[in-house]
């Protein structure tokens, strides 16, 4: 019983993860891109297009560090002491960019600055991200069930290359999700943006794997030992499918929504990727997600609310997408 | 030196949560006094009280996005900086937050987009609906984070195991001893806070001579419905304290700085409380007062901070300003209340300057009752962060004290930034006043009309 409640656990909490990723992905996405338009009217579309949902976005968030406190404490309590710096930075990166969303319209003069407080608060917290990703991929000091570390150990070379590798990521979704949402001159600019952000994100997904799977002996041995090596092969091989296929879906301007599923695609590879890597360590090198769950009668107790809400979240979630489908017009705002 | 990381922790945490709790107080206040107006303008189809509803929602956007914003904080920080809290308490306080997430803040965060876009796209129905699913949401949230914290008071449901608390009741443990005060207490002040906010814009607008249906009614709802609840605040209050003399006596005692008075304690209205020296100077004070409020009896005693060490005792005089203020607040909301009503019964709410003055700068006090509350409660419970079973000087990370010293500092740059513009453009937004520019073309705004079926949309291709 115990057994398997904690993988349940661990599937929930890497679905919020992915459901984070992927959406808040594409709202701070804009963000980072709102730099790369001139036009102001440009820039007010790209909010318009994720400023209903944003907030929605973000809870998963919520969903993934709560449902961690909930099912891990333990992996929590380390991972979070860990994460110190970045996660901090992350936090009030989001603060910037969600407040802008409400006082950008509002500001007259200095909307010149929210502007800028929106672009640097995604970028800030896209990056720390992916330092907290890489963070936890490196491994996590732990003596006597705490964090051993110091304030620092975070930063490596390679947790800074996984941060601006999930820049890139979020921006590819944040234009793909542009040509979903706009039409015209935003769209074709997205596209343009689209086919570079595309390359730069393969390379670094290349790199990383190559890095992870060279330079950390347990993760080569997870991947390259027989027979695992046969089992993990499609990975790669779906990759290289998703990547022509976004390729050629980018090239026709015909091709709205494919690019971003592509997009959506690569990411949910490069999360399999990473979970075969470290499975079933939750504090990796040391700690797997039994070692550091909760009392059983809290993750039932959990548990059965999740299965409850978590249908009911999901048809509302949609149905807010859906009534709010369809492109957003120039000029427009509700403001 | 050393930075004592424990003490800028403690300092962090009350300073984000103090941050964070002004706007929940206006926002679980605001969702549901929109949903009241739009209520009113279907069934009475006035149109002063539509204006009213969406001039209010855009002041609602902006209080909600900085609620949002500084909770995510708040939920991080117990990883970040009370991790032995989180591994300490998590499997019961988790569970409780974890709820919250579920049931409140997917709701409030998703339905607002159709609160704050629908208004031309969708049916009033649907648009009153979200706004009802808003405020259903911010009070789902009130109860499972207040269940939580009322655990952090008076823990019950539990047993210690291997150095954790583990849950072996739930409805003990969330329908904690003194659980249902502070959720009614807590619900109660959002309101009423709320309704000081909306009777001072009320007034604001009539000494201007502005929006003079919109200033009527907000005067009519704001002074009735505080004339009602701050007497009943005052009684709620009440039952609450009474809840925390039997559950935490020495809370009690830092309120009424009673240090070894065992006999009849008076009702100190003045003090200078000096824990060094275990007294009390300047004190003024009605005899008998304090053993007849808590105990109903003139000459029964009431706790003692002397039966404890002093390193074991609450910081008194935080503890009993703070409830002074707070309650002091509490008074003057009632007397004001009923002043307005009894202007308003003699038909002359509207011309009463020497009323409407003063009302218009008062918008504020409800916030600093809740500050003030909370800082009662929450220092009251010093030193323990469980009360009685972990101290708070035992629930810090592993962090060095310059990570959380510089990390502070930066959310004391970064919320004072934020919190002085939000406040700027709210007053800005007041200024402007409940306009709808009526030759606005249906500000259709967002993708799509779903219920205009605009006959050239374009389909999306895949
Ligand atoms: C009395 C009610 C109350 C209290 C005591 C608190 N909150 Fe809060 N919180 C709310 C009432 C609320 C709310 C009304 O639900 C908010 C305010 C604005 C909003 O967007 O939702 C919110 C937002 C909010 C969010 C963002 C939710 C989202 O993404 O939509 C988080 C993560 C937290 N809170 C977490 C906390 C934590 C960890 C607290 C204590 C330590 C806390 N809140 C105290
Ligand atoms: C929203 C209104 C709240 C306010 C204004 C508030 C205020 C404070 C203050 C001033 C402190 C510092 C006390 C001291 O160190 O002397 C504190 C500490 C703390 N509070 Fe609260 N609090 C609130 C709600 C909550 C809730 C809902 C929880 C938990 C679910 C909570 C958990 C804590 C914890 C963990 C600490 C840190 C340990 C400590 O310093 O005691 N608080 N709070
Ligand atoms: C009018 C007389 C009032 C009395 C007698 C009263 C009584 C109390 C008491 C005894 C506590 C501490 C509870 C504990 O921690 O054990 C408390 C806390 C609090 N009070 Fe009041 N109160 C009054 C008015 C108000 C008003 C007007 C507001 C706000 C508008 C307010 C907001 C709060 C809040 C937010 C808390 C902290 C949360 C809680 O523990 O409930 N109070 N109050």
């Amino acid at each position: 019983m115990e057994w398997y409640l904690s993988l349940i656990w661990a599937s929930i909490l890497g679905v919020a993860v992915a459901m984070y990723v992927v959406l808040d992905g594409f709202d701070l996405g804009l963000g980072i891109l709102f730099p790369f338009t001139k036009s102001e009217s440009e820039r007010d579309q790209m909010m318009n297009s994720v400023a209903p949902f944003w907030d929605g976005n973000e809870t998963w968030l919520v969903l993934g560090g709560g449902g961690m406190l909930v099912a891990f404490p333990k992996a929590y309590a380390i991972l979070m002491p860990a994460f110190y710096l970045p996660v901090i930075f992350m936090l009030l990166g989001l603060i910037f960019r969600g407040v802008a969303f409400e006082f950008r319209w509002i500001a007259q003069t200095s909307k010149p600055h929210w502007n800028f407080a929106f672009a640097a608060g995604s970028t800030l917290a896209a990056f720390s991200q992916g330092v907290i990703l890489g963070t936890l991929v490196q491994g996590i000091k732990v003596e006597n069930g705490a964090y051993a570390g110091g304030p620092f150990d975070w930063a490596t070379p390679f947790s800074i290359l996984c941060g601006f590798a999930v820049v890139a990521g979020y921006a590819l979704l944040g234009a793909t999700w542009l040509l979903v949402k706009t039409e015209g001159r935003i769209a074709e600019h997205a596209r343009e943006q689209a086919k570079y952000l595309f390359g730069i994100v393969v390379i670094f997904m290349g790199i990383v794997s190559l890095w992870t799977a060279f330079g950390f002996p347990r993760i080569a041995e997870r991947w390259f030992s027989l027979p695992n090596f046969w089992f993990f092969s499609p990975v790669p091989i779906v990759t290289a499918i998703v990547v022509l296929t976004g390729w050629r879906a980018l090239a026709n301007p015909a091709r709205e929504v494919l690019p971003f599923l592509c997009a959506i695609a690569l990411f949910f590879l490069g999360y399999t990727g990473l979970v075969i890597s470290n499975f079933p360590y939750l504090v990796p090198p040391s700690l797997t997600v039994w070692e550091t769950s909760a009392a059983p009668s809290s993750q039932i107790f959990m548990l059965m609310g999740t299965l409850f809400m978590l249908p009911i979240i999901l048809g509302y979630t949609g149905f807010v997408y859906w009534i709010f489908r369809g492109k957003v017009k120039e000029g427009e705002g509700y403001h | 030196m050393e930075l004592d990381p424990v003490y800028f922790a403690r300092i962090q945490f009350a300073f984000t949560i103090s941050f964070h709790i002004i706007f929940p107080t206006f926002t679980i206040g605001l969702s549901a006094y929109i949903t009241t107006l739009e209520v009113l303008w279907l069934w009475k189809k006035q149109d002063h009280y539509h204006r009213l509803a969406r001039f209010w929602t855009k002041i609602f956007a902006v209080s909600f996005a900085m609620g949002v914003v500084s909770g995510i904080v708040l939920s991080y920080q117990f990883g970040t900086n009370w991790s032995r809290f989180s591994e300490f308490a998590g499997n019961i306080v988790g569970p409780l937050m974890g709820y919250e997430v579920l049931t409140a803040f997917f709701l409030e965060a998703t339905f607002l987009g159709i609160m704050l876009f629908g208004w031309n796209r969708f049916p009033p129905a649907l648009h009153v609906f979200a706004c009802f699913a808003v405020a259903i949401g911010t009070l789902m949230s009130t109860f499972w984070i207040l269940s939580a914290n009322s655990w952090m008071q008076t823990p019950a449901g539990h047993i210690i195991e291997n150095g954790v608390a583990v849950p072996v009741d739930w409805l003990a443990a969330i329908f904690n001893p003194s659980f249902p005060y502070r959720l009614a207490h807590m619900a109660t002040a959002a309101y009423l806070t709320t309704s000081f906010v909306v009777l001072a814009v009320g007034a604001r607008y009539m000494i201007a001579g502005k929006f003079p249906a919109e200033a009527r009614t907000m005067l009519h709802m704001g002074i009735g419905f505080a004339a009602i609840v701050a007497p009943l605040q005052l009684f709620i209050g009440d039952q609450h304290g009474l809840n925390t003399l039997e559950h935490q006596p020495l809370k009690v005692a830092a309120m009424e700085a009673n240090w070894n008075e065992k006999g009849s304690a008076p009702l100190i209205l003045f003090a200078w409380p000096d824990q060094k020296n275990q007294k009390n100077h300047f004190e003024i004070a009605i005899p008998g007062g304090a053993s007849l409020i808590l105990r109903h009896d003139m000459n029964a005693g009431i706790p003692q901070l002397s039966s404890v060490p002093p390193a074991e005792q609450p910081p008194v005089a935080n503890v009993f300003f703070a409830f002074r203020i707070m309650v002091g607040i509490g008074l003057f909301m009632i007397g004001a209340a009923w002043l307005g009503l009894l202007l308003w019964w003699r038909r002359s709410l509207f011309q009463t300057r020497w009323y409407l003055w003063p009302a218009q700068h008062v918008w504020w006090i409800g916030f600093v009752a809740v500050i003030a509350g909370w800082f009662v409660t929450e220092q009251g419970r010093q030193p323990w962060v469980v009360y009685n079973l972990m101290r708070t000087a035992d629930a810090i990370s592993p962090v060095p004290g310059g990570s959380v010293f510089t990390t502070l500092v930066l959310f004391v740059v970064v919320y004072g930034i934020v919190f002085s513009m939000g406040i700027y453009y709210i007053n800005r937004l007041i200024a402007n006043g409940p306009k709808i520019p009526s030759d606005s073309p249906a500000p259709s705004g967002m993708p799509n009309r779903p219920f205009s079926s605009a006959p050239n949309e374009k389909e999306v291709r895949l």
